[in-house]
């Protein structure tokens, strides 16, 4: 993924309106790579999302390489955000990050329903119970 | 494909604009925007004589009810059983004994699994829901089911999401103790042949329960002519507060059930030994009541009233012919209701965008519709989708909101393509 948050949010700065900004969450979403369909089972579902999500990760070189689906174009492209912030680093790093702060510096709070919200929320808490299990460490919850 | 749909006659004497006023919701910017409110089938926006009345309660008038030998306590106790009347007749019940206030259509539900189904339920009897039943008059017959081993079985829809009435009838046997099934699918907005249904399975000794959640506030619903044996409703529904509903059923079954809850005001005299129970209505209604809800929904009850449901009906019925005009000009929109009765609620897909993806780009200009499974999956499953967009209509909706949701789904097909 080419893409950064930190561009994500330059981006959405200069974005002023509503309906681009939510086509480039698309576009974000439509980024993603493909999510392997056997992949897509009751196991990996995120539940708390309005649509169906769904998350897959590995550990590769001591970093948690996630990979994720929706079948909602509009939450592929949060979950894109998501990934963004939290891929490809190590278990305590990802222990470490507040994604809520990263979320309002995009002003998305406002656009999100609280539902759709806490769909995002209960992925970043199942991104933290993963990561603590690869720390060895039981997830704060 | 709304053939049978009653003709919209022009309400001549129903001024929207003017009923819209009433509703002070109404009057505020959602985004800046005008709010288009289509989402009244999962709750119905409340007018200020609603409001009023709760305010009042709490103002003027509050003290607990049933109880107290004080002046407040007694014009509480008579403004809250006046509501009870109201609904009474609202849907023509025989008596305001079997009235019972619940907190909405699923404690309802509950309460009749729970106190009529324990008791008259044995294993092998069979409950016959319908495809399209809300997860709330599945559950308690499953929960009951795993507890008294009875057996549920379901009556089919067809594609068009029409009620199949003669494989139902087929179903009917001496086993068949209930059929509990909805008057309006929520859903799918079809009308069911609930007249035809009782009178099929009362021929076979069976009980009926009827889900009125959707029905109640498009359509005039007469007790002594549907002969149901069980009526669930919610208030908020019918513009009314959340938190409060009605079980109607008939006096003899309730007098035949045992409590539901124990606690006060549910009982004659308690000791130790021995409880006697309240007569009804109050055998069921254990604890303080919802005192402001209940009178919020009587208040809500003279709204609809003074507005008529001959003045009601046509006005929505109008409305979704209207709409569903409107809607198929929008490309690539799958309707998924499309059953030849039906009444207020139009669910569909799109063929590019997800229905959350719609509902969220509905909401950007201020248009409210429900987007998901809508409690009901196993219909959902039927037709072999996650989920839909639905509008529903409500009394104060106008063809202009018809017109921003159908700019809006272009809308939709602009930004997905």
């Amino acid at each position: 993924m080419s893409e950064t948050i930190d561009d994500v949010i330059e981006t959405f700065d200069f974005l002023e309106d509503w309906e681009d900004r939510y086509k480039y969450i698309i576009e974000l979403g439509r980024a993603l790579p493909p999510f392997d369909e056997k992949d897509m089972t009751e196991e990996n579902r995120v539940h708390g999302c309005t649509s169906r999500v769904w998350l897959i990760h590995e550990l590769v070189d001591g970093k948690v390489i996630f990979k994720g689906e929706s079948d909602a174009h509009i939450v592929r492209g949060l979950v894109s955000l998501i990934l963004m912030i939290f891929s490809g680093k190590t278990p305590a790093e990802i222990l470490t990050i507040d994604a809520r702060d990263t979320l309002d510096k995009l002003g998305l709070e406002k656009h999100l329903s609280p539902m759709r919200t806490n769909g995002l929320f209960s992925m970043v808490a199942k991104i933290k119970s993963i990561a603590s299990a690869y720390a060895g460490i039981p997830a704060a919850e | 494909m709304t053939s049978q749909m009653p003709k919209a006659v022009p309400a001549t004497n129903y001024n929207v604009e003017e009923i819209r006023k009433d509703f002070p919701i109404f009057s505020q910017k959602i985004y800046g925007k005008p709010l288009t409110f289509l989402d009244s089938g999962a709750s119905a926006q409340k007018p200020r004589q609603v409001l009023k009345a709760i305010q009042k309660c709490y103002a003027e008038e509050y003290a607990n009810i049933h109880r107290g030998v004080y002046y407040l306590s007694q014009v509480g106790t008579q403004k809250y059983e006046d509501s009870r009347v109201k609904i009474q007749k609202f849907i023509n019940a025989a008596s305001p004994n079997e009235i019972i206030f619940v907190r909405g259509a699923t404690e309802a539900i509950n309460l009749v699994a729970q106190s009529w189904g324990r008791k008259f339920l044995t294993k092998g009897d069979e409950v016959v829901l319908s495809r399209m039943e809300h997860h709330s008059n599945i559950v308690p017959w499953q929960m009951l089911r795993d507890e008294k081993n009875i057996v549920i079985t379901v009556a089919p829809i067809d594609d068009k999401a029409n009620f199949l009435f003669d494989e139902f009838e087929a179903m009917l046997s001496e086993k068949v103790k209930l059929v509990a099934i909805t008057h309006i699918s929520n859903a799918l907005g079809t009308i069911t042949p609930i007249k035809e249904i009782i009178r099929a399975a009362h021929k076979v000794g069976a009980k009926v329960l009827v889900d009125g959640c959707q029905a109640v506030p498009h359509m005039r619903v007469d007790m002594q002519e549907l002969d149901a044996d069980f009526y669930v409703f919610s208030g908020h529904k019918l513009y009314g507060p959340t938190g409060v509903g009605v079980l109607y059923a008939k006096e003899e079954l309730l007098n035949a059930m045992p409590p539901y809850q124990g606690g006060g005001d549910m009982i004659r005299s308690v000791t130790f030994e021995k409880t006697v129970y309240n007569d009804l209505p109050h055998k069921f209604e254990a604890g303080t009541p919802h005192i402001a809800g209940g009178i919020g929904f009587g208040a809500a009850i003279d709204y609809v009233e003074s507005l008529g449901f001959e003045n009601i009906g046509p006005h929505e019925d109008g409305l979704l012919e209207y709409a569903l005009d409107k809607i198929q000009t929008v490309k690539g929109l799958r309707l998924i209701s499309r059953a030849d009765s039906m009444a207020g609620i139009l669910s569909f897909t799109m063929d590019l965008a997800h229905p959350h993806d719609i509902g969220t780009i509905l909401d950007q200009d201020g248009i409210a519709i429900r987007t998901g499974h809508h409690c009901a999956q196993p219909v959902m499953d039927f037709f072999d989708i996650p989920s839909t967009a639905r509008m529903s209509l409500g009394l104060y909706n106008t063809e202009e909101d018809i017109d921003r949701l159908v700019a809006g789904l272009h809308k939709v097909n602009r930004i997905f393509s």
